[in-house]
């Protein structure tokens, strides 16, 4: 196993991602998308720290801040996840057109 | 005293604005009682300041001819528009001989108008808002007569033609009076504009606009010369006082622009009385001798108020014959006399050998002082008579000598101060403007302004026996009010004796004159005067004596087409028809509008089109939906670095 190797499951991750967000139409699966994008980037991060890095501890500890924030971010979207659904009954993107505030 | 009385002579200006104030802002609409008091009691006031400010200036001025050469005094100057160094107005009292008659003129008969006004006008709905625009006009009226340069003339000038709009239309539920208004307005504006014109060269030639500025000899000097307009070679001192002059032209209603005066009786007939006959019509008159040295240093310019004068007083008179509607017989009266006072300063220093001779200037000013009075007193006789009958046609009186007993006494003087009967006031001032005529040397209009006398005579006559004399042609009378009746009685005092003054009146007004100037040219001519007058009464009398129109009537069908184009005022309401709607709006109006709609307006709309529909292009891609924003954004990424890598 190469760092092209793992560099090139990244960007496959991302692009599933990417493509995820880009064609879902449940909220609930674009959060999911939005993780799948930020793993294949915290797989860039580990790749590099093992293959490149003089000390691989340092870059190994971003992944977990990432998770951690992500965790932190999903928490918060699956609550307004939860409140929309309460109100409307739906998640389909399409319909939540209104950009007022 | 007298000092004090001067320093503060903007009072008699004051009183009516406070009334108008007062009464148009302070009172609701069923404050009768308060709106006449108060109204009353500013007429009084603005009286009695005029009458200190008059005897003021009797004592400052004429008992010391030393002092004042030109017997022109400025009582009152405040600072008003500074436009640049040397290019100021002020505004300000002036108080001269003329001056002084309008002021005295203007505040006596407004108070005998207010008084008349609250018996007439009794069961009006709009009874508070007729004094207060009374009250506006005089405030005006004074103005534009006390002004001490042309700017601020023009002013007031502007005000009350205001005030005259609103009141000709004061009855504006009815469409014959909104539309008068409307034309009184646009007639006398569309004369105002070449005022204005006027004002403005001579102020910029003369750089300033003060009346002693503009009148001295040295303004005329510098104007006096040719210019080129329009491929025209014009005398820039002729072109500057005709555009003055016909401010006057238009608010003095001379031919052609008289269209307006007639309708303007549409009014009520209070207004018709000050406005329309004493006071404001005779602002022209007052301009014109306001600005008579530079009128009188142009060439050509007095010719063309003589020619124009003469013309309405015999025209206005030839179809007063004819007229069978008592306020309408007494405007085309007055558009006639004004003819008088038009053409007596138009022969004024228009000798064929070139002597001065301004004679004809204090008859014209003295024709105006008792004209107004005999005019106002007959306007609000007939005013008396249209409340009594509720009408105004003549075929519709008759009878009423038993009914209206002061009316008809007050009437019958004016009827023959108007004629020029001896002694009354008409008979001295008429017969001054004769003998100008005469001594001008214009013996034409001296044969119009004869003819005009006579017919003026017939007319008045005409009128008085079919309204008094014969028998009823009408139902219920109301007896005279005591308010109006009241007015009336008081005018006939100066309508009977102001001729009186006419030695006092010429020797103040040209000093240099020696007073026995007068009668003693022609002696032949008052006796003249009076038989043309006389037999006119004589031959009204012999036609409509009986008090009913069946001799006339005859007459009227033998003289068939000649009796109707007359009748129909020489078609000229409908030639100004035709000019407008057929030349002007149909010609011009409507084609200006089709390309303002079509061409300006669509190319404005055209722009929104093209730029509505580009809004509608790019609101599809503004559409809230995030997953669009994404793909765009990662379509643009990919794009960008496409391109850098390509370059």
């Amino acid at each position: 196993m190469t760092l092209s190797h793992c560099i090139v499951l990244a960007l496959i991750l991302c692009a599933i991602g990417v493509y995820g967000l880009l064609s879902r139409r449940n909220l609930i699966g674009l959060l999911l998308s939005v993780e799948v994008m930020l793993n294949g980037a915290n797989l860039n991060f580990a790749a590099f720290a093992h293959f490149r890095a003089t000390d691989p501890v340092a870059g190994a500890i971003f992944p977990v801040f990432v998770m951690a924030v992500s965790a932190c971010e999903m928490a918060v979207a699956l609550a307004i996840v939860i409140a929309l659904y309460r109100g409307r009954r739906q998640l389909d993107v399409r319909s939540l057109e209104e950009l007022r505030g | 005293m007298v000092e004090q009385i001067l320093n503060h002579s903007y009072l008699a200006l004051f009183f009516p604005l406070a009334g108008f104030i007062i009464i148009g802002l302070g009172l609701g609409r069923e404050s009768r009682k308060l709106a006449s008091a108060v109204a009353i009691a500013m007429a009084t006031l603005a009286l009695c300041s005029s009458l200190a400010l008059a005897w003021a200036y009797k004592l400052t001025v004429l008992e010391q001819p030393g002092l004042y050469p030109d017997q022109t005094l400025v009582a009152t100057r405040t600072s008003w528009l500074n436009f640049a160094p040397g290019m100021s107005a002020d505004m300000g009292v002036l108080l001269d001989p003329i001056s002084v008659m309008m002021l005295l003129v203007v505040t006596s008969i407004a108070f005998l108008v207010t008084i008349y006004s609250i018996g007439y006008m009794r069961h009006d709905p709009g009874f508070v808002r007729f004094f207060a625009l009374l009250d506006l006009f005089v405030f005006a009226m004074l103005g534009l007569v006390l002004a001490t340069n042309i700017l601020q003339m023009f002013v007031f000038w502007e005000l009350v033609g205001v005030s005259s709009y609103t009141l000709i239309g004061f009855w504006y539920e009815k469409p014959a009076a909104v539309a008068a208004a409307k034309k009184a307005f646009i007639v006398t504006r569309f004369a105002d504009a070449f005022f204005l014109l006027g004002i403005i060269v001579i102020s910029q030639q003369a750089g300033g606009f003060d009346f002693s500025l503009l009148n001295s000899p040295a303004i005329a000097t510098l104007l006096n010369h040719q210019v080129a307009i329009l491929g025209l070679d014009v005398n820039l001192l002729s072109l500057t006082s005709l555009l003055i002059f016909a401010g006057g032209w238009g608010k003095s209603a001379m031919f052609p622009l008289h269209v307006w005066l007639p309708d303007a009786m549409e009014g009520p007939t209070p207004v018709s009385s000050i406005i329309h006959s004493a006071t404001m019509v005779v602002a022209g008159v007052y301009l014109t001798a306001r600005m008579f040295p530079l009128f009188a240093a142009a060439p050509g310019t007095l010719t063309v108020i003589m020619t124009v004068g003469a013309l309405t007083a015999l025209f206005a008179a030839v179809i007063a014959i004819t007229q069978k509607d008592i306020k309408r017989i007494l405007a085309f009266s007055t558009l006639s006399q004004l003819g008088y006072m038009m053409f007596s300063l138009g022969v004024a220093k228009t000798t064929p050998g070139g002597d001065i001779l301004v004679f004809g200037y204090s008859a014209s000013m003295f024709h105006v002082f008792t004209h107004a009075f005999f005019k106002c007193m007959l306007f609000l006789g007939a005013g008396a008579v249209i409340h009594a009958v509720h009408a105004g046609d003549l075929e519709q009186m008759g009878g009423l000598r038993r009914r209206l007993p002061w009316t008809y006494c007050a009437m019958l003087t004016a009827c023959l101060a108007i004629a020029g009967i001896f002694p009354f006031s008409g008979f001295w001032s008429k017969d001054a403007i004769l003998l100008a005529a005469l001594a001008s040397g214009h013996l034409l209009v001296f044969a119009v302004a004869l003819v005009t006398g006579g017919l003026t005579a017939f007319y008045m006559f005409r009128l008085f026996f079919l309204t008094f004399h014969g028998a009823p042609r009408h139902g219920h009378t109301d007896p005279e009010d005591p308010w109006m009746t009241c007015a009336i009685v008081i005018l006939t005092v100066p309508t009977v004796f102001a001729g009186g003054l006419e030695h006092l009146f010429t020797a103040t007004v040209i000093p240099a004159l020696p007073a026995p100037l007068v009668h003693s040219q022609a002696a032949w001519l008052p006796w003249l005067a009076s038989g043309v007058g006389l037999t006119a009464i004589a031959g009204a009398w012999a036609l409509y004596g009986q008090g009913d129109l069946r001799l006339a009537t005859r007459l009227c069908q033998r003289l068939g087409l000649a009796h109707r184009i007359i009748f129909n005022k020489f078609y000229l309401d409908e030639a100004y028809l035709f000019v407008t709607r057929r030349l002007i709006f149909a010609g011009l109006a409507q084609p200006a509008a089709w390309f303002d709609r079509q061409v300006v307006d669509g190319a404005m709309d055209l722009c929104a089109t093209i730029l509505q529909a580009g809004g509608q292009t790019i609101r599809c891609l503004q559409n809230g939906q995030l997953q669009v924003y994404l793909g765009a954004a990662i379509f643009g990424v990919f794009f960008l670095l496409t391109f850098v890598y390509l370059i």
